[in-house]
């Protein structure tokens, strides 16, 4: 198919009075709410992110609920049940806000076990130790809290709800990981050798949560516009980093970053060379695993199958039967 | 027109929750949730909604029964209270500085 | 955070609420005696094991939603469990760690049937069901011990799986009526389990030397019958009819799932004898 694009130079000139209204609220900070008219893109762009959420929600409780069975102490077994049904919670909460736009729950599950959907790739990372929970508490929701809390300001009422609840209750996933961290650095040799390992492995990953640099990520300066986000990646990397440095001090822990050194002018830590090749390889479905984590999904989804389906028919059945009460 | 997001093709139906957080409050929406019918739904919602003391009582509405004002018509729908000031305790300022009015 | 994010916002601030914690552990002052604390062993150690297992369904359930049920279900146990070995262990000067991780098999004191494997979601289901209303009928009693630190930890409890027992109900009226399949899964996990019912139920000597103190299990059987029979009955299920297993789990001898659940549970606590978490 051919045709001539000729610019459309209306668009700018006369907007319709919806788009005026849309406009209008985005500039006054107020809140899009269900269903006002909004732009196509905006409703897309905010499907996409807030079902990639909830994605990263699912997926992330696998690394973290392979060690349940295994947690080396009754509280920590407890704590750490507590976190990964949180995590079913937030997914359940970002599930719910983005249905508001249109979007089923079946659909996006469907999309995420046929590997069609994306979500947060640190999840493709193994936990082969116990010191990984620590570290994905400390380092992995660290970054996501940094992420999360301007997103309590999104835009889109029902996403900036769910955050704010989100963020609320995330406040202790952190917590609990540093704690971990902290209890391994004050034990034996065996313990502080662990947590570093796996801080060495999970600290670049968890600053490529941020995204690729401002200059190469081709969402961002619309999604700012929109103020579906409020902060540039480099932005709230930075900040993330500056964070850390201190509390890393504090555990004893050194961060795997040769080049990481204060600069006295910014007054920010700034940081090495991020190699971007492996966040890409991850990206791209090949990271260590991808495969399983799907799988993992896929399998609990179809083997809860014929559970769902009892269930719907079981309501079925009583409401046909209180049907026929009301009837005769 | 029913709230957003319902749909019949799904297994399981939405339903939208609120949570009365404590006495004297009203109850206020919290989100939604899946569930086969009315008994699962309301466990659902206690289970998801209040894990931190959240609340002391729960309520959950099939999102297909709920009826919305149509935001189209926005404007023309809640239009009409504006000018009425003298709905307001304040538009009435000449009695300013007596006691108990 | 910057500034910008941590201002007073009307459409949500975020900032970690000051709560008042709740007690994590139902602790009295009391320390077991050797009767006691081997009697707070056998619920423990019952807690523990189903705990254990639940915890296992996480990220793993039909829905979601279900993830966040088996979930708190799983917690209130772990807690009970918790509670219950922290009791035992005043006798020996043991903490509830080493009584969960340090012990071996012969050791445990759980009962058979929370013993069996998760299975299919019906199985977990029946399961519960029957371990939920025997522990809702026990607790019920323990309200009233003698012993002040069972009696709260009972008390705490009770409420807990008042929730569990009701939990597992609409799920068995669910699977019973649903589809063809879920009734055929169902009726097989509750004959699979139905064998282990009867343990549950079993004086076993201690008993008698805790008079006022424990609950008698064979005295709960006939509200356990009472209570399980109108579901069954609206279910349109058959109490099965079959063997009966031996049961042996309050004295040490145990099914062959436990060695395995045990390895699991305790594999990297072993690995660093010493060590604090």
């Amino acid at each position: 198919m051919t045709s001539t694009i000729t610019p459309d130079t209306s668009a700018s000139v006369a907007i319709s009075v919806e788009e005026q209204q849309f406009n209008d609220l985005i500039e006054a900070d107020s809140r899009i709410e269900p269903r006002d008219w909004m732009p196509e893109g905006y409703r897309k762009a905010l499907v996409r992110q807030i079902s990639q959420h909830a994605h990263s929600e699912i997926i992330g409780m696998q690394p973290e609920s392979n060690w349940i069975t295994r947690a080396p102490s009754l509280k920590r077994k407890a704590i750490l049940m507590a976190k990964v049904q949180d995590e079913a919670g937030h997914g359940l909460y970002l599930y719910s806000a983005a249905q508001t736009l249109g979007a089923t729950r079946d659909d996006m599950t469907d999309a995420l076990i046929a590997g069609k959907a994306r979500y947060s790739s640190i999840f493709n990372y193994p936990t082969p130790s116990w010191a990984d929970m620590g570290s994905i508490g400390w380092l992995v929701d660290g970054a996501a809290i940094c992420n999360q809390v301007p997103l309590c300001r999104a835009s889109y009422g029902p996403y900036g709800r769910a955050m704010v609840r989100i963020c609320k209750e995330e406040s202790f996933h952190q917590r609990q990981g540093f704690e971990i961290l902290l209890e391994l650095m004050q034990g034996t040799d065996e313990q502080r050798q662990m947590a570093q390992d796996s801080v060495d492995r999970w600290y670049w990953p968890a600053l490529m949560m941020f995204g690729p640099p401002d200059d190469d990520s081709p969402n961002s300066a619309q999604s700012m516009a929109w103020k579906i986000k409020r902060h540039s990646n480099d932005e709230l990397r930075q900040r993330f980093v500056n964070m850390l440095v201190p509390q890393a001090a504090v555990l004893g822990i050194t961060l795997p970053d040769p080049d990481l050194h204060f600069n006295e002018e910014t007054q920010q830590w700034d940081l090495g060379v991020i190699d971007w090749t492996e966040f890409h390889e991850v990206l791209a479905g090949r990271g260590p695993n991808n495969a399983q984590r799907l799988q993992r999904r896929r399998d609990a989804h179809d083997e809860g199958k014929w559970v769902r389906e009892a269930a719907a028919a079981y309501a079925r059945k009583q409401s046909a039967r209180t049907e026929e009460m009301v009837a005769s | 027109m029913t709230t957003p997001g319902d749909s019949a093709a799904e297994i399981w139906p939405l339903w939208e929750v609120f949570v009365r957080s404590n006495r004297g409050l009203s109850h206020v929406h919290v989100g939604s949730l899946h569930a086969p019918d009315e008994t699962l739904a309301v466990r659902n919602a206690r289970d998801l909604y209040t894990r931190r003391s959240e609340g002391v009582s729960v309520w959950v509405v099939p999102a297909a029964a709920i009826t919305t004002s149509d935001p189209d018509a926005k404007g023309a729908f809640f239009e009409s209270p504006a000018g009425k000031n003298y709905r307001h305790a304040s538009y009435y300022s000449k009695s300013e500085g007596v006691k108990h009015l | 955070m910057s500034d910008d994010d941590s201002k007073a916002d009307v459409h949500g601030h975020v900032a970690v609420d000051v709560t008042t914690l709740d007690a994590e552990l139902i602790e009295g002052p009391s320390v077991a005696t050797p009767d006691v604390a081997e009697y707070a062993l056998w619920l423990g150690d019952d807690s523990l094991i189903l705990s254990q297992q639940l915890g296992a369904w996480i990220s793993r359930a039909p829905e979601l939603e279900e993830d966040v049920a088996l979930g708190n279900v799983a917690l209130d146990l772990i807690g009970h469990a918790r509670s219950l070995l922290h009791y035992a262990g005043t006798a020996t000067n043991r903490t509830e760690d080493d009584l969960a991780y340090w012990r071996t098999e012969p050791d445990f004191r759980s009962l058979h049937i929370v013993e069996q494997p998760n299975g299919d979601f019906a199985h977990t289901i029946a399961r519960q069901f029957v371990v939920s209303h025997y522990l809702f009928e026990l607790y019920s009693r323990l309200r009233a011990s003698a012993d002040a630190t069972l009696a709260a930890i009972a008390a705490k409890a009770v409420k807990e799986v008042d929730y569990h027992r009701d939990h597992s109900t609409q799920w068995v009226l669910r699977l019973a009526q649903g589809t063809d399949e879920s009734r055929r899964r169902m009726i097989t996990a509750l004959s699979d389990l139905w064998p282990y019912v009867e343990e549950i139920f079993r004086d076993d000597p201690l008993i008698d030397s805790l008079e006022g103190i424990a609950v008698r299990p064979s005295t709960l059987r006939p509200a356990f019958d009472s209570a399980i029979a109108p579901v069954l009955a609206e279910a349109e299920l058959e109490i099965p009819r079959g063997f009966v297993a031996s049961g042996g789990g309050r004295t040490g001898r145990h099914s062959e799932h436990l060695a395995f659940l045990l390895a699991e549970m305790q594999v990297l606590t072993r690995a660093h004898p010493g060590a604090s978490w």
